[in-house]
């Protein structure tokens, strides 16, 4: 057994391995949240509830109509994005002119609206969901086991945060979404229909979140408040990061899953509240945040 | 010349209303129990005033503060802990309480204040989670047992609190007596400063005023107040426990002073009455509570924004 700073490697490399899983949560579900907050500036606290949601759709397809995983994950997002656009026509809409705050306590009500739904159906126990059969089994590295299903989740999220990071910063779609984060206005005289595109936005953002709740269906349970805890902790990351950058959300969760996991094997005790501890530091030292710019 | 006349003439308005409508609620708090069970009341009147030091806050500073479950559940415990371990008397344990929340809101103020806005609301609420892990770990709060069996003691040492009318007189003094501060506050000079950071920061800073400061006062003051609401809870119900430090009492006290009125001086103590109420008589639906929380945000946030008082008020052209 090979040891290092006096810990074994199997344990060492395991942790750093849950905090990359970790990290690739909060890079979606911190990705989402920037996106939306760039063109709406509403901070979604309706996010954990949708990631919660995307977990639950996984499970629906796969019980009542038979979609397996692979379907599951373009489906369930699918779905779950359709009901943000519903969300962002008939209540956030309404909102714009408003302080921004209304926008929190809003989607604040959605989310406890529905947690306690999905809570008075399926209780606060998780319902298990299978790991697909061709991700099953795990590859020996020598220093430790890599379980085939989280090293596809670490290469999914990285595949998708990268995708959507070029999308917004290299293709002529997103410079109209960049423009109109800096301007509606200006955008809109020119012959873009903004109001779509925040509406398709939102929906992008918590189709992302979805997402992050298919892929960690298999991992952790499917439950009711499995988003519940986790959005504070992303509302941290996003905190830290600063929502002025697409890359900096990405690089920000990874970067503290790690941490955290890397936490749980040299002080156990503090691995809960890492993140927040790196939250004050950072907003001691630099109160804008690692990649924000000051407004 | 003009515009100044009618402003004094407004403010007389508003302390006439405002010295009408202190006057009926202590004649409600007075006659409460009569036709309230006085437990209920008295956790009412515990709430009401952590609204009221919430409100102090988002209604006149502008900074939604989105963990002051943060102070209220820690002075709960160490209110709680006091009188029951260190055998505090109960004016002890409440002034041991509201210390606690001073010095933790002195912590956390001069963390969050550094943002503004959406911000401000992300950092409280991340602080107030991160203490709500160390409630669950520390050994003294009694993990998920709480603080059970709390002595409520004896006043000054002479008068038993387990009496139900003692403790009652007891707590109706000590919410108008945190009442009254907060309204002192509201109209004193600080609290016009106060108002001009809210109304808009970069001119109050133009002006001279250091707003950083006054903002952490305020934000001290409020989280003291939150902690002598907790300390009394603790003592009231006998008990402190993960409930009150959990981020879903960060969103009651929210819920409370939105449905209330944010920014008006009996908008909580309103919001209070009507969602512990609300909780109490619920009670039998369980976990339907949440959803119906849930809807009322919405409703308020979507067609009701000033608040039961806020309506009230602009239906009656007064301040309340």
């Amino acid at each position: 057994m090979i040891e290092i700073f006096g810990i074994p490697s199997q344990a060492l490399f395991g942790q750093l391995l849950l905090g990359l899983i970790n990290g690739s949560f909060y890079a979606l579900l911190s990705l989402g949240l920037a996106v939306i907050f760039g063109l709406l500036n509403i901070i979604n606290f309706t996010h954990g509830a949708q990631y919660m949601m995307g977990a639950f759709a996984a499970f629906f397809l796969l019980n009542y109509l038979g979609l397996n995983y692979w379907l599951a994950l373009i489906v369930a997002p699918a779905i779950v994005a359709a009901t943000g656009a519903i969300i962002e026509r008939l209540f956030l809409r309404h909102l714009y002119h408003l302080d921004h705050l209304y926008g929190l306590l809003l989607t604040f009500g959605l989310a406890l609206i529905i947690q306690g739904l999905f809570r008075n159906q399926f209780g606060s126990s998780g319902i298990p969901y299978p790991i697909p059969e061709a991700l099953r089994g795990g590859q020996n590295l020598g220093f430790m086991f890599l379980p085939n299903y989280r090293a596809w989740v670490i290469v999914l999220s990285l595949t998708v945060c990268i995708a959507t990071w070029f999308v917004i910063e290299r293709t002529r779609l997103g410079a109209y979404l960049r423009a109109a984060t800096e301007n509606p206005t200006l955008v809109r005289a020119f012959g873009i229909n903004v109001p779509r595109m925040i509406t398709l936005t939102y929906a992008f953002g918590v189709g992302l979140a979805a997402l992050a709740g298919v892929m960690a269906a298999p991992i952790y349970s499917v439950n009711p408040l499995m988003g519940a805890d986790l959005i504070i902790v992303v509302f941290a990351v996003v905190v830290i990061g600063g929502m002025g950058s697409i890359m900096g959300a990405i690089v920000t969760g990874f970067m503290l899953g790690i941490v955290e996991g890397l936490t749980k094997v040299f002080f156990p005790e503090a691995s809960n509240t890492v993140i927040f501890v790196i939250m004050v530091i950072v907003l001691l030292i630099r109160p804008a945040g690692l990649f924000g710019r000051t407004a | 010349m003009k515009q100044e006349k009618f402003a004094i003439a407004g403010l007389q308005t508003r302390s006439r209303s405002e010295a009408i409508g202190f006057v009926l609620m202590v004649a409600f708090v007075a006659a409460a129990p009569l036709f309230i069970y006085p437990v209920l009341m008295m956790k009412i009147l515990c709430f009401a005033l952590f609204a009221c030091a919430f409100n102090l806050l988002i209604g006149y500073v502008g900074l939604l503060s989105f963990g002051h479950a943060l102070f209220f559940g820690w002075a709960s415990y160490v209110s709680a802990y006091a009188a029951k371990v260190w055998g505090f008397t109960p004016e002890l344990a409440i002034i041991a309480g509201t210390l606690a929340g001073a010095g933790l809101g002195l912590v956390a103020g001069l963390v969050a204040i550094r943002r503004q806005g959406i911000y401000f609301a992300m950092i409280t609420l991340a602080l107030a989670q991160m203490m709500y892990f160390f409630a669950v770990q520390a050994p003294f709060t009694g993990g998920e047992d709480g603080i059970q069996a709390v002595p409520r003691g004896k006043l000054f040492g002479l008068i038993d609190l387990a009496d139900q009318t003692a403790m009652y007189v007891t707590v109706a003094a000590i919410f108008l007596g945190g009442f009254l501060l907060i309204s002192r506050i509201i109209h004193s000079p600080f609290g016009e400063v106060l108002k001009a950071i809210r109304e808009n920061e970069a001119r109050a800073v133009s002006l001279g005023y250091k707003t950083e400061r006054y903002k952490l006062l305020a934000f001290v003051l409020s989280a003291a107040l939150a902690g002598t609401a907790g300390a009394t809870k603790a003592l009231i119900l006998q008990l402190a426990s993960l409930t009150d430090v959990h981020w879903s009492m960060s969103g009651e006290v929210v819920l409370m002073t939105l449905v209330g009125g944010l920014g008006t001086v009996f908008g909580p103590v309103v919001g209070a009455y009507v969602i512990i109420g609300m909780q109490n008589y619920l009670a039998q639906f369980g976990q339907w509570v949440t959803v119906i929380q849930g809807v009322i945000f919405v409703v308020c946030v979507l067609l009701f924004r000033r608040g039961i008082v806020g309506e009230l008020a602009a239906l009656l052209r007064i301040r309340l």
